[in-house]
């Protein structure tokens, strides 16, 4: 493909190819965080798990709330990415990139708290060799390795192109990796028209796959009889909180890269402005769920579940439970529902206290129903360890820093698709929103 | 086939604990130290739950619970190893060596009556030689749970077999029930009309333990009467 992208798209190369400082030193915080967490890990696995702060009838915490948390946030990139693309939507070219390396990377983070939290990490191969279908950790198992390889697939198709334009760039070591990579890419018509076509299948494909996952995660709980945990709702109430943190983590994600890599022309206020606008319209509908969930349990009063109830309301996991509120609801609402504060900051504040109120919604699933159990006279107390947040940074950390090398190795922004927008998206949609007018435009397109 | 299974008579019961202490030592259930205790890390395959009579301020009641050992277990299904499982004579057992630890038949369990090993088990030093041959020793990062002295139902087949005769349900009980000084606990087959447990479980008084949720356990409770 002739390289047309020498002057208007220099900026997008250049993370590639210059590295500064700060880059190397917020690699070395990171790393020392990474260090420090896998150290923490080995310890745990010698010592057992002990040293974390779970007990008999909190049997699950921390670890599984990142479980939920990750495997939410995967939610960001390719369902969102997939679902503009398929509406559409111009606006998406700058932002699908960044979206879809999200969800590739956390998937792993979703994972591994799993592993953290088994007790024998050496026999996770039982899994395979003697699986046991009917446990929802099974169907969990195989949703998120399909997604896994649907979602990387779906990173893959469209970075083909940019790829051979940095094989063109480059030589040495890098030349052999680009070329590798890019599959002989030429950008010959067939070529583009098969990727096209490719792309299109499965950003048809992830959606379902996408939706199942969250529901299979849900299932890990509703499938049991413990109080408000075993509910119907669990099912599209994870999948619409998934989303929700989903398009949080991209909107916090988009802010860095921009500030970071001085993408001001490609991320413009309107791309925060739309995104403002779906965050907006999950926060309602995540709302919408929480009320008719916490409503429903009240109503019907069942003494098992309401105990859980009363101590997520007004007991000891209040402070949680109000918490999420005004992180989930409050903030985000009162932020986006005004144009004038959807802006840049605007939507930043409001996503991170989306990331925030998501984790402590999942943190007041796990914990108080298995602090109220059936048997009243059990109530256990968790108070998670410095072993499970040591864990939880080092996730963080890692996660940025496979980002940052991600950005190291492969445009953040989609060049070609970019450069694609600006010579026939503009006919394109022209020409669309022609079809959709009454009167003789139509004849003469035909 | 017997269905293995067992009354516990309220009225009977005193609180005594020996069942507890006759469990520990037939299964090596290990020692938890107090500061463990207190995080609530005790494991214990039959304990007392002691509750205040509701129309008594002076009179306590007391709930031996165990494993229910349900015909219809919640926690088999979703152990994703097939780690806990049914047996061919209905009990709920645990495979020590398979299980990954994910404790999640501990918290799909009703009655929270499954325990795990958050550290490797430990006994004082002069304990050590008396644990007993028949049970495996559980490894840290797994879950365990009664199951009836199963070890004793092996037994008791092999020993009938070489004699060559009918396992009679005489010959198999487990150490809770043989240790009860009040007899508040009858162990046999429900199945046979015939035998004491069987005819104990239809008494007006018996009650299973969330009998709505459909578990159909194996222990079944005589309600504490005046």
């Amino acid at each position: 493909m002739p390289d047309k992208t020498v002057n208007k798209d220099e900026a997008l190369f250049k993370p590639i190819f210059f590295t500064g400082k700060k880059f190397y030193l917020t690699v070395a915080i990171l790393s020392a965080i990474v260090i420090w967490a896998a150290f923490i890990w080995i310890w745990q696995i010698w010592h057992g798990l002990g040293v974390t702060g779970l007990n008999r009838s909190v049997f699950w915490g921390v670890y599984i709330t990142n479980f939920v948390f990750f495997i939410g946030v995967s939610h960001a990139g390719t369902l969102i990415s997939a679902i503009l693309r398929l509406s559409r939507a111009e606006w998406r070219r700058s932002i699908t990139r960044m979206a879809e390396v999200i969800t590739v990377l956390v998937l792993f983070f979703g994972v591994a708290n799993v592993i953290f939290d088994m007790g024998r990490v050496d026999r996770l191969l039982n899994v395979i060799k003697h699986g046991h279908f009917t446990s929802p950790l099974l169907w969990d198992v195989c949703s998120i390795s399909t997604y896994l390889t649907a979602s990387t697939i779906y990173l893959f198709l469209p970075l083909i192109p940019d790829i051979a334009l940095l094989r063109d760039r480059v030589s040495g070591w890098r030349k052999r990796f680009y070329t590798f990579l890019s599959l002989n890419w030429q950008g010959t018509e067939p070529q583009v028209k098969r990727l096209e076509k490719a792309i299109g299948i499965m950003a048809v494909v992830v959606i379902p796959i996408a939706v199942s996952v969250h529901t299979v995660v849900s299932w890990v709980f509703a499938m049991t009889v413990q109080p408000m945990w075993h509910s119907a709702i669990f099912g599209p109430y994870f999948v619409v909180g998934a989303i929700f943190s989903g398009i949080a983590a991209i909107i916090t994600g988009m802010v860095i890269i921009r500030k970071v890599y001085h993408l001001e022309d490609y991320l413009k206020p309107v791309h925060f402005n739309n995104l403002g606008i779906l965050l907006l319209v999950m926060t309602l509908l995540w709302f919408y769920f929480t009320f008719g969930e916490y409503l429903t349990t009240w109503y019907g009063h069942e003494p098992r579940e309401i105990s859980v109830w009363q101590s997520k309301v007004f007991g000891r996991f209040a402070p949680l439970f109000w918490g999420m509120f005004l992180f989930c609801f409050i903030i985000p609402f009162s932020l986006l529902c005004r144009k004038k504060t959807r802006t840049v900051t605007g939507t930043l504040i409001a996503s991170i206290s989306v990331n925030i109120g998501m984790w402590l919604e999942r943190i007041t699933i796990v914990v108080p129903s298995l602090s109220n159990p059936r048997l009243p006279y059990l109530r256990g107390i968790y108070h998670p360890t410095v072993v499970e947040f040591s864990i939880m940074a080092g996730c963080f950390a890692l996660f940025i820093l496979l980002y940052m090398i991600f950005t190291k190795f492969f445009p953040i922004v989609s060049i070609w698709e970019i450069q694609e927008g600006r010579e026939k998206a503009l006919s394109e949609t022209t020409a669309r929103i022609k079809t959709y007018l009454p009167g003789p435009q139509l004849e003469e397109l035909k | 086939m017997p269905r293995w299974g067992m009354v516990i008579d309220l009225d009977r019961c005193s609180g005594c604990q020996a069942c507890v202490i006759a469990c520990k030592q037939e299964n090596n259930v290990p020692f938890i130290l107090p500061e463990q205790a207190a995080k609530r890390r005790t494991i214990a395959w039959i304990h007392i739950i002691q509750l205040q009579d509701e129309r008594s301020e002076t009179k306590m009641r007391f709930l031996p619970i165990l494993c229910q050992h349900c015909d219809r277990p919640p926690c088999t299904p979703v152990c994703p190893v097939g780690a806990t499982y049914k047996n061919q004579e209905g009990l709920v057992a645990q495979v020590y060596p398979r299980c990954i630890g994910c404790r999640y038949c501990a918290n799909a369990c009703p009655y929270t009556i499954k325990f795990f090993n958050w550290y490797p088990p430990q006994w004082p030093e002069e304990m050590k030689k008396s644990l007993n041959p028949d049970v495996s020793v559980r490894p840290k990062g797994v879950v365990e749970k009664c199951t009836f002295c199963h070890h004793r139902l092996m037994k008791a087949k092999e020993k009938a077999k070489t004699e060559k005769r009918e396992l009679s349900p005489e010959d198999y009980q487990p150490a809770c029930a043989q240790a009860c000084p009040t007899g508040a606990m009858v162990f046999g087959d429900l199945d046979d009309p015939y035998s004491e447990v069987a005819q104990l479980s239809k008494d007006p008084r018996a009650f299973a333990l969330m009998e709505d949720l459909g578990t159909r356990p194996k222990v079944i409770y005589l309600r504490a009467g005046a």
